[in-house]
């Protein structure tokens, strides 16, 4: 009798120990690998002001654990809070060891003063700047990035980084703002200020 | 009769088209000078091709597509309205909500108002639709009922058997459509007649007017029945009375009303067989095939209780506003000057602005019409504004996500689908500027999208670069290793061992040489 149901229930555990094992081959997920998940929410200028050199190895250091979210000024906030969520981690303010967060700016070369040194060509992490040796430099707006890795080794300080004009075509709307429906409340506040002053 | 269906929601309003359509179209002044945004349809900003100083011609093109291919991008040309002479070309500010500056194209007009050569297509059912329909993108028009796609890009024959002329007219105070179809309906019917060609063979045209223009339909029906023959044997077009309300003339929302198919923001109506263009529009794509005249004005209702003379009439695109204000009785109590109608127009910052492409009405508000905005009152939940909602959205919800900037559930709640009627805020008994917050949220999913892109970008050009620098290092490193330890081929140690053998044998001569001659040397010393 005993036998029996030890035959029984081995034959079962044998039988949905192979389809499970079967199934584990067959529909493998090939799941996302979480530096590839957390590369993609960095911003990718490939600043370095992380402290380590490029968005790859800034994602690989914090998968490993090596590096704290909140070390990336050019994703600021959004990408600390998604990075946050992605890793189910505790949101952080940004760390201020690591520049502030800034908009976006385009660097831009004096062409009067470059001397076509090439030093911020190589420099450049994405290609934007265009020239050859003792010949004028520019910077490609279109792919520059705004890392600002080219201020540095620029000999005769040519580069400089100006901010990006708003168009109409990158204009946002803004988040609507209007005063709240509390009179007494902004008579108290006025008051306030008055006797503050 | 035709069988009519209905969209969910919807408001009426008032119409206040009272105001402004007793009056018949009359031509507006030439003004000094003529301003030409770069950038007056959705798409990418046409590329100039004069210079400052060229005198143009009307009609003349001051800037033509991008690459000059109107196909590869929406995009699509700019005329000269006037003759005149290129003053500047620099960024001026333009209708936009933004109150942004633009490039511009500045001409200051000679009063001669000279054309330049026309060229009409005479015999446009002898030639290919495809010619057509260039002919239609180089005149540069583009959709005139206030959204200004190009109009060529909705002319592809792709199995269109539907083309739907769009003179609905919803949004209160604009009647420019209106006496357009009084006034012109023999073009428009023209123009419809060739839109069905050029789509290679449309085999029905339905043109919709709202049931509060009834003399617009009357016309429109007059000038289909004086036709013998509409446009090929089986071709059929129907003038349609639809009821009046707020938003029947939205694209998708026309079509429902017509047809009952709902069509989502994702699919294009051609999908289904369906063209939708405003009557205008093809009034203007009758004057380019017919007449050779390309698209440099436009009709713009001028009203509101700020001019003493409300009306409309037919501006030359540039034409600053305060000239058009002038001519219908501009007076200083205007308060606000808004571009578009009230529920979807935009407040403009200065009435130094251009008449552009997509200008179709300009209200001058009096301050005793303009009701202060009462403060906005905290959501009670009511859904008012999901009954009103015309595309079955939950505006409550959407509210809240995009307030607390959840765009990931912003996006979830369909919010691409909102078409910025403003049904929702209207309605809302807690007075929430309900669009403002969906205008807000949509911006910043397109601004994040965009920085996506650009930031996926800059990853695949620092990859290739970093792709580039090894590879570059490995060559290198090869060209040494090689030069180190190439084992040499026959032929080369051949050649070195001869020349060694050489060196060594000519060394060796002249150490005899040398030999030789020391102590001959030594003895004649």
């Amino acid at each position: 009798m005993i036998i029996t149901a030890i035959a029984i229930l081995g034959g079962l555990a044998l039988i949905f120990g192979l389809v499970l094992g079967y199934a584990a081959v067959r529909f493998k997920v090939e799941s996302n690998p979480i530096v590839d998940q957390i590369d993609a929410i960095l911003p990718q200028q490939q600043c370095g002001k992380c402290g380590f050199p490029g968005c790859r190895p800034y994602a690989e250091a914090i998968a490993s654990g090596e590096a704290d979210i909140n070390q990336c000024p050019p994703g600021g906030e959004t990408s600390m809070l998604a990075l946050a969520d992605l890793l189910d981690r505790d949101p952080q303010p940004l760390d201020p060891e690591h520049a502030e967060e800034k908009p976006v700016m385009l660097a831009v070369i004096d062409e009067q003063n470059c001397i076509g040194c090439t030093l911020c060509i190589q420099a450049c992490p994405v290609d934007a700047i265009l020239g050859t040796a003792k010949h004028m430099h520019t910077v490609i707006a279109s792919e520059c990035t705004g890392c600002e890795l080219c201020l540095a080794p620029c000999p005769v300080d040519c580069i400089s980084m100006e901010p990006i004009p708003s168009t109409t075509s990158t204009w946002k709307w803004p988040y609507p703002v209007y005063r709240l429906n509390t009179a007494p409340a902004r008579a108290t506040a006025e008051a306030e200020m008055e006797s503050a002053a | 009769m035709m069988n009519l269906w209905k969209f969910n929601g919807g408001v009426k309003l008032s119409g206040h088209k009272a105001l402004s359509n007793t009056q018949p179209i009359i031509k507006a002044e030439l003004p000094k000078y003529l301003i030409l945004p770069l950038l007056q349809h959705i798409g990418v900003p046409a590329e100039a091709v004069v210079n400052v100083g060229d005198k143009v011609l009307k009609g003349q093109v001051v800037a033509r597509c991008q690459s000059d291919n109107c196909d590869l991008f929406a995009s699509s040309p700019i005329h000269a309205s006037s003759s005149g002479t290129v003053v500047a070309i620099e960024d001026r500010l333009v209708p936009h909500p933004s109150g942004l500056h633009a490039p511009c194209i500045v001409i200051e007009t000679d009063g001669q108002d000279t054309w330049a050569d026309k060229t009409p297509l005479a015999h446009y059912q002898e030639l290919p639709p495809a010619e057509v329909r260039q002919h239609i993108a180089r005149a540069g028009i583009v959709g005139l009922g206030g959204a200004g796609f190009p109009s060529h890009m909705k002319l592809r024959p792709e199995g269109i058997d539907t083309l739907i002329l769009n003179g609905a007219e919803c949004e209160p105070y604009i009647t420019c459509d209106d006496r357009l179809m009084r006034e012109r309906p023999d073009e428009i019917v023209s123009g419809a007649e060739i839109l069905m060609y050029v789509l290679g063979g449309a085999k029905r045209c339905l043109i919709a007017v709202e049931d509060n223009k009834p003399e617009a339909f009357e016309a429109l029906q007059a000038a289909v029945a004086r036709r013998s023959r509409i446009g090929c044997d089986h071709c059929r077009m129907e003038v349609v009375q639809v009821p009046t309300r707020y938003p029947t003339g939205g694209e998708r929302q026309l079509i429902q009303v017509l047809t009952g198919k709902e069509i989502g923001r994702s699919d294009l109506p051609a999908r289904f067989g369906i063209v939708m263009h405003n009557v205008e529009t093809t009034k203007a794509i009758y004057r380019a095939v017919v007449h050779g005249e390309p698209l440099i004005s436009r009709t713009v209702t001028v009203t509101g209780g700020g001019v003493s003379e409300p009306r409309n009439l037919e501006a030359p695109l540039g034409m600053p506003m305060y000239s058009l204000l002038e001519q219908c009785g501009k007076t200083d109590a205007i308060k606000r000057l808004v571009m578009g109608g009230p529920m979807m127009g935009f407040a403009l910052p200065s009435d130094e602005l251009p008449i552009v492409k997509t200008t179709n009405c300009l209200i001058a508000y009096r301050d005793n019409e303009i009701s202060l905005k009462p403060e906005p009152m905290p959501c009670i939940r009511c859904g008012a504004c999901a009954d009103a909602c015309p595309v079955n959205l939950l505006p409550q919800q959407l509210y809240w996500y995009a307030k607390s900037r959840d765009f990931k559930q912003v996006q979830s709640h369909h919010i691409f689908e909102c078409i910025d009627c403003a049904c929702c805020a209207y309605v809302c008994p807690s007075h929430i500027p309900l669009v403002d917050y969906f205008r807000f949220a949509k911006a910043e999913i397109r601004a994040a999208d965009r920085d996506k892109q650009k930031a996926d970008h800059a990853r695949q050009r620092h990859e290739l670069r970093q792709q580039r620098i090894e590879r570059e290092k490995a060559e290198k490193a090869a060209r040494h290793q090689q030069k180190r330890s190439a084992p040499e081929d026959q032929e080369t140690a051949d050649r070195k061992k001869a020349e060694i053998a050489a060196a060594v044998a000519r060394t060796q001569a002249k150490k005899a040489q040398a030999a030789n001659n020391t102590p001959e040397n030594q003895a004649e010393q």
